[in-house]
């Protein structure tokens, strides 16, 4: 399709979508835009946007290192629960149930009171390199997002790797294949498409779950925003701030997800 | 409620206990599980010196909540979804906003606005009455935010489930003229259950873990029963993953009844299997 083809086709779109109430409602959001922009309080903001950037980077870098960790997980735990024998099956199925049977904010506090606590009483712990991690509170955040993740994704894993057709797997195997090329080949990559929508909730899902690691002294852009409430004392425009950065993030993983499941061949199975 | 943000009054778990590290052995036992068997028994036990009884109650509290915002959440959720079905423009996109924003917003911030905004409206409106102003309970502000919350969510399953339903058989019930109620009770409810059942139940799991987070604005429940039963005697492990067994029993539990109301809502239908 021409350029041109394609901005007629999108101006139609747009005329489909903007209906006269729309245009109203519209309005009616800008002017409440308007409104909290000139009547609340906005003059802190150069004096914590420093901090905010830096919270930000904080909890996206959290968020992408503990969804690629915890899909590494996850696939071992799809794998032993699919097609595992009953000694790697059970485990895994226990260990996704209690991850997605408790709060992850127990679980949080779990690892950072609890074996935080237990540490530092090993004198050969506080003497290795290990301790200047073990001493702050990302890792024990980092860990208890990673497990959570592939906790909830371990589960869709064993769904995603239960479907993949046995024909597919068959052929594999009557072209010779050897049993990790057919795991790399053919079951992994059929796993991942049929997974894919749902990585897409669930990366969302652990997105809104960073906010959590403020409660163990983690400076993200959560706890930038307690503190803005803190030394300000305001209750409403931090939040809304918050919020509004939250559902940007949002919309753009929404939207970087879609552009990968439009690449992804449609016909599977 | 109390609106205490307890993160930044952090528990240094190092620092006390660190300066006794010398002394391994049993003190190291100690901080995994206090000495004996006998002393689990006494610091879980439900009675006076054992943090047993805090931790029910907290339990108690997070299952009301949990309840509460689970039937306020289907409430607003079977009107959500009959609006985005058969309401007009402005109110389907407005429903499309109340879901999106709840959907791509984190639990916790939400609970922060919507706790500061509830109670400010609610006051605001009594002084405007002529009213005192009131201080709103944990329990009624907790549901009514999670309930919100969850009112997004149950939006589209019960949206989904209403629309799983063959057309033919509204369309049925409105030839035989029944009036909107009837057909909801008779028709479109019952039909829609199977469809329904199983993402409903998935939010009633969310609902109990979600509860956790009320402790962070200084609600009693589970969560921050076990953070002060843990805090006081310093058996951080022990309480914590009490508390893990608690929800966890909990979830099992649902898990038992949900299959009981599964089946009995697909009474009639092929089974799972069958249809495939």
């Amino acid at each position: 399709m021409s350029a041109e083809a394609t901005a007629i086709n999108l101006a139609a779109r747009a005329s489909l979508w903007l209906k006269p109430h729309r245009i109203v409602l519209i309005l009616i959001a800008l002017a409440l835009v308007f409104c909290a922009a000139f009547f609340m309080r906005w003059d802190w903001l150069p004096q914590y946007w420093e901090m905010g950037l830096l919270g930000i980077w904080r909890a996206l870098w959290i968020l992408v290192v503990t969804c690629a960790l915890g899909f590494l997980l996850a696939v071992p735990l799809g794998l032993a629960q699919a097609g595992g024998p009953f000694w790697f099956a059970v485990p895994a199925k226990v260990f996704c149930t209690i991850i997605r049977g408790t709060p992850l904010l127990l679980q949080l506090w779990l690892l950072y009171y609890g074996l935080g606590s237990l540490f530092p009483q090993y004198p050969w712990i506080r003497e290795s390199w290990m301790w200047t991690y073990l001493r702050q509170a990302w890792p024990y955040g980092v860990v208890a997002l990673t497990l959570s993740f592939a906790g909830y994704e371990g589960e869709v894993m064993r769904g995603a790797f239960a479907g993949v057709p046995n024909g597919q797997l068959e052929a594999a195997r009557a072209f010779g294949m050897s049993r990790f090329k057919i795991f790399r080949r053919i079951w992994l990559p059929q796993a991942f498409y049929r997974a894919l929508p749902t990585l897409t909730g669930e990366t969302v899902l652990q997105l809104k779950s960073t906010p959590l690691v403020a409660t163990i002294s983690v400076i993200d852009i959560f706890a930038v925003s307690s503190k803005v409430r803190q030394d300000t004392y305001l209750t409403y425009e931090p939040l809304l701030l918050l919020a509004l950065i939250y559902m940007t993030i949002t919309g753009i993983l929404v939207l970087i997800f879609s552009r990968i499941e439009a690449r992804i061949p449609v016909k599977i199975g | 409620m109390p609106l205490s943000p307890i993160f930044h009054a952090r528990l240094p778990p190092a620092a006390t206990a660190s300066d006794e590290a010398s002394i391994s052995g049993a003190k190291l036992i100690d901080a995994f599980l206090p000495a004996s068997a006998a002393g689990i028994f006494e610091l879980l036990s439900p009675v006076a010196p054992g943090w047993g009884g805090t931790l029910l109650v907290g339990l108690l509290h997070s299952i009301e909540i949990a309840i509460g915002a689970t039937c306020l959440g289907l409430l607003i959720g079977t009107g959500g979804a009959f609006g985005k079905l058969y309401g007009g423009p402005v109110t389907r996109d407005l429903l499309a906003v109340y879901t999106t924003v709840v959907r791509a917003v984190p639990e916790l911030v939400l609970i922060l606005l919507l706790y500061y905004a509830g109670t400010d409206l609610i006051n605001q409106l009594l002084t405007a009455m002529g009213y005192q102003r009131i201080d709103i309970s944990g329990l009624a502000a907790g549901i009514f935010v999670l309930g919100v919350v969850q009112g997004a969510y149950s939006t589209e399953v019960i949206r989904g489930a209403i629309l799983s339903i063959p057309q033919g058989q509204i369309e049925a019930a409105r030839a035989y003229g029944m009036p909107p109620l009837l057909m909801l009770r008779r028709i479109t409810v019952p039909a829609m259950l199977p469809f329904a059942i199983p993402g409903l139940a998935n939010l009633w799991l969310i609902a109990t873990k979600d509860t956790a987070l009320l402790a962070v604005v200084g609600f009693f429940e589970l969560t921050l029963a076990t953070r002060q039963a843990a805090g006081v005697t310093k058996a951080y492990l022990l309480f914590f993953v009490a508390a893990g067994a608690l929800y966890l029993a909990l979830t099992l539990f649902s898990n038992l009844i949900i299959g009981r109301v599964e089946a009995w809502s697909r009474r009639g239908m092929p089974s799972v299997k069958e249809a495939r």
